[in-house]
């Protein structure tokens, strides 16, 4: 090493002495700081889990118990019968509804906050997210005074003499799947701004000096530039909308049935927990094959706009 | 620079923080309606909030739901505030693995969090639900939570500032309690905050784990709909929102909100 060593050679230096010196330090500082927060999901999560996988290949003996005298998949195989399967398609359905619904409306209401938010920016977002701390259950409920058939969007509607009757909204698919956007909005814009704000918009200039119309500029400049963050939004709706059991069952009736509700009845009322178990894991199961394959798209999307 | 927006994008906006904020409104005004039933405005009242006042039950599954609280806040921000430094600061063997299951309990649906801890307490232990098993229940649920939002802290603090304080002649513990623990405080803060949200908000998880005396207000308030609106609801509602509304402009005033904010925002990127 000469004399004139640079920052970067010394901050190597002191880089490596400590970490050899270090070693034994780093292996007890990880056991204090990572060890408890791993055992408690382990215990309290990961062990959960296995034993709903044990009790799913089960069945629930004459006396109510479960016994797992005779494991089989029986469980799995009952899920094709006519109960699951349309539960899981209007689960996919709702839930890819309010997903397309969050992203078309957070989209705009993201690039204005980016665009012409200025210094309001923060304030903005706050403004978004501040329902998102009032809890869920509540916004929902709202949701069932307003929609109503004697609620206040009737009764506008009946006062100003545009309809002549009640219109049935409550208890239909219309409800929940407003209810549910209503309510994962706030996960779509978050993210959908930051990809948008990120958004080098000299590109966009660019693309609009070489003649591109404000339509090409946008489809073949901003939006692929935002795509990670569309991904991004899909999926943190997609998610907790599939699995969703308060908006169905509170602005649905017994006609909007989806998997969570249904895990959910046979679990309080029939009771036959190695069966609830097993539609469980098929919800699981159908969440994180549906995550994996977003995550493997925005992948492939983020290389696209990198290369 | 940013020019001007077009008139269509910017009524679009404003339509979508009012709808955002609607509900709430109607929720608000609705909880000083004299009337039992109508959805129409029938005169200003305060009955609602004497009645609320004079509900047992519901005084008890506030009391019972502040607890929950309590203890979710304190177990998982300590366990939450551990794992994430340890994330941002240590390169250690698994730590993809740990990541994983940070992200796995954000990803599996509440409903499948609330059935296996039901089978888990009652197969292993024989446990009918109870305070503490709610509040078990709880702390599992936020630690990654305030895992995601600590280690975004840890991880945008500069580590130099910690190894000048060593170089000044700070031991390693006094460097972390006067250097890195005040820089880390505001992600703290954020994620207790979130913690509290989630487990005060929380239904689903809870329904499966309450039992006989441990009744959290959204499992009662669930109830109360599926039996028939009342405004006490309402009135019940309305004190929720404003209490929730003065801590968050309180949080706003300390700062803490903007981490949250931002820890949020990339939250999604950690996925």
């Amino acid at each position: 090493m000469t004399a004139a060593a640079t920052p970067a050679d010394v901050e190597s230096a002191r880089g490596a002495s400590r970490e050899s010196a270090g070693t034994r330090s780093a292996a007890a500082a990880t056991s204090v700081l990572v060890l408890p927060g791993v055992a408690w999901l382990g215990v309290f999560f990961l062990v959960p889990l296995a034993i709903m996988a044990v009790v799913s290949v089960g069945a629930v003996d004459s006396a109510g118990h479960i016994t797992l005298a005779n494991p089989s998949l029986r469980n799995y195989s009952h899920a094709l019968d006519p109960e699951f399967i349309p539960a899981l398609l209007r689960s996919i359905y709702y839930a890819a509804a309010t997903t397309l619904l969050s992203l078309a409306i957070g989209y705009p209401v993201a690039y204005w906050i980016s665009r012409y938010g200025g210094r309001h920016k923060v304030a903005l977002l706050i403004l978004v997210m501040l329902p998102f701390w009032t809890s869920y259950l509540i916004r929902t409920y709202a949701w069932v005074m307003i929609l109503r058939d004697n609620g206040v969007l009737n009764s506008v509607l009946l006062d100003s003499g545009v309809i002549d009757e009640p219109i049935p909204i409550l208890n239909t698919d219309v409800s929940v799947i407003l209810g549910m956007t209503y309510g994962f909005l706030p996960y779509a814009i978050l993210p959908l701004f930051v990809s948008i704000d990120r958004l080098d918009y000299s590109m966009v200039q660019a693309a609009r000096d070489l003649y591109a119309s404000g339509r090409g500029a946008f489809i073949h400049v901003t939006l692929p530039l935002t795509m990670p963050g569309l991904v991004a939004a899909g999926l943190l709706t997609f998610i907790p909308a599939l699995g969703d059991f308060v908006t169905p069952s509170v602005l649905g009736g017994a006609q909007t049935t989806t998997i969570a509700k249904l895990v959910q009845t046979i679990f309080t009322a029939g009771r036959d927990w190695p069966y609830g178990s097993a539609l469980g894991f098929l919800l699981m199961g159908v969440t994180i094959v549906g995550t994996l394959v977003a995550l493997r798209s925005l992948r492939r999307e983020v290389m696209g706009a990198s290369a | 620079m940013s020019g001007k927006p077009s008139r269509w994008l910017t009524g679009f906006t404003v339509l979508t923080y009012v709808f955002l904020f609607a509900p709430i409104v109607v929720l608000i005004v609705f909880s000083f309606n004299d009337s039992r039933r109508s959805f129409t405005w029938q005169g200003f009242t305060l009955q609602w909030y004497e009645k609320l006042l004079a509900n047992t039950e519901m005084i008890d599954a506030l009391r019972v739901t502040l607890v929950v609280a309590v203890a979710a806040v304190v177990g998982a921000t300590i366990l939450g505030s551990l794992l994430g430094l340890g994330l941002a600061r240590l390169r250690f063997r698994g730590s993809g693995g740990v990541q994983t299951l940070l992200l796995l309990p954000i990803m599996t649906p509440e409903i499948i969090m609330g059935i296996s801890l039901l089978v888990f307490f009652s197969q292993l232990f024989g446990l009918n639900g109870s305070i503490g098993q709610i509040a078990l229940a709880h702390i599992t649920f936020c630690i990654s939570y305030v895992a995601i939002t600590v280690r975004a802290r840890a991880a945008s603090l500069d580590p130099r500032l910690e190894e000048a304080a060593r170089d000044l002649g700070a031991s390693a513990v006094g460097a972390f309690r006067h250097v890195t623990l005040p820089l880390l405080a505001p992600g703290i803060a954020a994620g207790a905050m979130l913690a509290f949200a989630l487990s005060f908000d929380d239904l689903v998880v809870t329904s499966f784990n309450t039992g006989v005396g441990s009744t959290t207000l959204p499992v009662q308030i669930y109830s109360g709909i599926r039996f028939g609106v009342t405004p006490q609801i309402n009135a019940i509602s309305t004190i929720i929102v404003a209490v929730v509304s003065i801590a968050l402009l309180l949080a706003w005033r300390l700062g803490a909100f903007r981490t949250a904010a931002r820890a949020v925002v990339a939250d999604p990127e950690a996925a």
